[in-house]
């Protein structure tokens, strides 16, 4: 072995375990979220007006008659963790796909009018139309994707520039949530609460009809955008560097806009725009897991995790039952605020 | 590793709407070779390097790579065999050195079978190569300018692609960076037989590095031949309508143009490109050069590396 050959051997040796670290770093990551995820569920499933043992709650999970914990495990509280732990996943999945797609924190489908489009296109359907929930799931996807089309379309110029893109969703996001406040000033006075749902999102009366339809999109969706990992990884170097290392740019863009949207319009249509989770998650995994590697599991599994100890916060923590967006909106507001002024100072683009 | 691969542009014709930048352009790219493109701005030289890989659809015409249209080459299997390093490549935030080299890997990788022992040899090989092996665990936008270009070329040696196209990648880099990344990309193509074809905006730079100098007007090949036969007097004052003289260049042999401005000439200053088509094409050794190095002003020479 000569010298240069010895060296050779020795920076494969360390690139090899520079990056076997990283992988350890990140399924660490990913195996303390889903274990976080469970025990969270499992207390927001015990916990309550009522506290019922696990045992209770094992046994109406599987399906027996349990006196009590069978309506309330079964029918209230179960639907409402499911939902939590799915529109989650669904936020923070559909939120970091499309950080990484615009290569910039502030462009999650919460910020720029995607969530919004969903979310009004959810509340006429439901206070003015009166759809049931599955129609009410199809229509807000259609709407959503209408609206990642058009926020698309006005920002096309020879090329998506990521902060167009950004301003015009602003814009987009701020009308069509003042359509959902129209649409609510209709609605009559008996749905109020109910109506809160839309506007910053909420898990309250959650059945299992609402949770079907999100579960579907979940199973179906996130294996198509899992699949487009290691394009969207390369597509951040820009256009012509992903193409030349092989990837079909506009086939993975397109592909990730209408399975991200799906996701995000499902979950929205069940649980309301939670606010926030999709535009929070993808940067905190991003802290945890470090740099390299992808961060579509880990920014899932941090928006279930969100949601779920959000809502448990909104139900017990203080006298009053907040709902689950106002928590998360409290959260993530200060870290909006941050980025701009973060961006500001920096001089850059957002 | 093979030295036979051919790329081709035949009656290729090249635009953006309704704008046409290249017009019925042939071009051969000779086999094992550094090709340098040169020519005035908006001359479509980038346009040609984006078409050749596949990155623009020809409006007529075609790029053929060994007799095959680029654009039915399939996209992982064309990134194996041409390499593309685009001028302003987007560098994501926080990203470090060995993770964006690693990225080049892509092609050679699907979703079945994920990264290997031969993909981290690539990264090691390639950071190697550029001398980066220490910014290794730094993030890319850390870096200077300098570094984060030989980086970027370490990307692309880490594809390990035959041909490998280069738009201005000397851009934005001082005068000793310059030379650094242009060493680099002779050492690439002595040792391993890589095909270099590469837009520069330095004609005398080009002229030095090159084996093979195309210069385009108008959307054509206006000259193609060896540096002594393409940068003459004639070419450059037709190409960049630019009066000029071509003196050899006492450290390599090769031709060397002196823009005449209007100012700050005093008077005629002799021609001697006659000498220069006299030497032979391959510039001479770096012994030549060394001894010349002396008689630069030290203040050319920057320190920092």
């Amino acid at each position: 072995m000569t010298l240069l050959d010895r060296a050779r051997a020795s920076t494969t040796d360390a690139v090899q375990h520079g990056r076997a670290a990283r992988a350890r770093r990140r399924r660490t990551v990913i195996v303390v979220l889903a274990l976080l995820i469970a025990v969270m569920a499992a207390v927001s499933l015990m916990a309550g007006r009522t506290f019922y043992p696990p045992a209770d709650v094992i046994g109406v999970i599987l399906g027996q008659d349990v006196p009590g914990a069978s309506f309330t495990v079964g029918r209230l509280r179960l639907p409402r963790t499911a939902l939590a732990v799915l529109a989650g996943l669904s936020f923070g999945l559909g939120g970091v796909a499309f950080q990484t797609m615009l290569r910039n924190p502030l462009a999650s489908p919460d910020i720029i009018g995607i969530s919004s489009g969903a979310s009004a296109a959810a509340a006429f359907a439901i206070v003015t139309l009166s759809l049931g929930a599955t129609e009410v799931s199809v229509f807000a996807i259609v709407v959503g994707l209408a609206v990642a089309l058009l926020i698309y379309l006005l920002s096309y110029r020879s090329g998506v520039a990521g902060t167009r893109l950004i301003l015009i969703g602003i814009g987009v996001a701020a009308m069509l949530d003042s359509v959902t406040a129209y649409v609510l000033s209709q609605a009559a006075q008996w749905d109020l609460q109910e109506a809160m749902r839309w506007l910053t999102g909420s898990l309250n009366g959650t059945s299992w009809p609402q949770v079907l339809p999100v579960l579907v999109a979940v199973a179906v969706l996130s294996p198509v955008l899992l699949g487009q990992g290691r394009n969207l990884a390369v597509s951040q170097l820009g256009d012509d560097t992903a193409s030349a290392l092989g990837v079909r740019v506009d086939r993975t863009r397109l592909i990730v806009i209408v399975a991200a949207v799906g996701l995000i319009a499902f979950a929205t249509a069940a649980a309301g725009p939670i606010a926030f989770v999709a535009f929070l998650s993808g940067p905190i995994a991003a802290r945890l897991v470090g740099p390299g590697g992808s961060l579509l599991v880990p920014a899932a599994l941090v928006g279930a995790l969100l949601v779920v100890v959000a809502d448990f916060v909104g139900q017990f923590a203080f006298g009053t039952r907040y709902p689950v967006g106002v928590v998360t909106g409290v959260l993530g507001a200060p870290y909006l605020v941050y980025l701009i002024i973060r961006s500001n100072r920096s001089g850059g683009s957002l | 590793m093979t030295r036979d691969h051919t790329l081709v542009a035949a009656d290729l014709t090249l635009g953006y709407g309704d704008r046409t930048v290249v017009d019925g352009l042939d071009l051969a790219v000779p086999p094992g070779a550094v090709t340098a493109i040169v020519g005035a701005n908006a001359c479509g030289k980038s346009t040609l390097l984006r078409s050749m890989s596949r990155l623009l659809a020809p409006k007529g015409g075609q790029v053929l790579l060994d007799g095959k249209q680029v654009h039915r080459i399939p996209a992982k299997e064309l990134a194996r065999t041409l390499g593309l390093l685009p001028q302003s490549p987007i560098a994501p935030e926080g990203i470090t050195v060995s993770d964006l080299v690693g990225r080049g890997r892509h092609p050679h990788q699907s979703l079945f079978a994920r990264w290997n022992a031969a993909d981290d040899a690539a990264v090691a090989a390639a950071l190697e190569a550029t001398e980066t092996v220490a910014l290794a665990d730094r993030p890319v936008d850390e870096l200077s300018g300098g570094q984060r270009q030989r980086v970027w070329i370490a990307m692309a040696l880490a594809q390990q692609t035959e041909l490998l196209l280069l738009d201005e990648p000397t851009t934005f880099l001082d005068v000793s960076h310059q030379i650094d990344v242009l060493d680099l990309l002779t050492d690439l193509n002595r040792t391993r037989g890589t095909t270099i074809v590469m837009v520069l905006h330095d004609l005398n730079l080009a002229a030095r590095y090159a084996d093979h100098l195309v210069a385009l007007a108008d959307g054509r090949v206006h000259a193609a031949g060896t540096p002594a036969e393409v940068l003459t007097e004639d070419v450059v004052r037709a190409v960049f309508g630019l009066e000029n003289r071509i003196i050899a260049d006492p450290t390599s042999g090769k031709p060397l143009m002196l823009p005449l401005g209007r100012h700050h000439v005093a008077g005629a200053v002799p021609s001697l490109a006659g000498d220069v088509a006299g030497l032979p094409p391959q510039g001479a050794g770096a012994a030549t050069v060394l001894t010349v190095a002396g008689a630069v002003p030290d203040g050319a020479l920057p320190s920092e590396r």
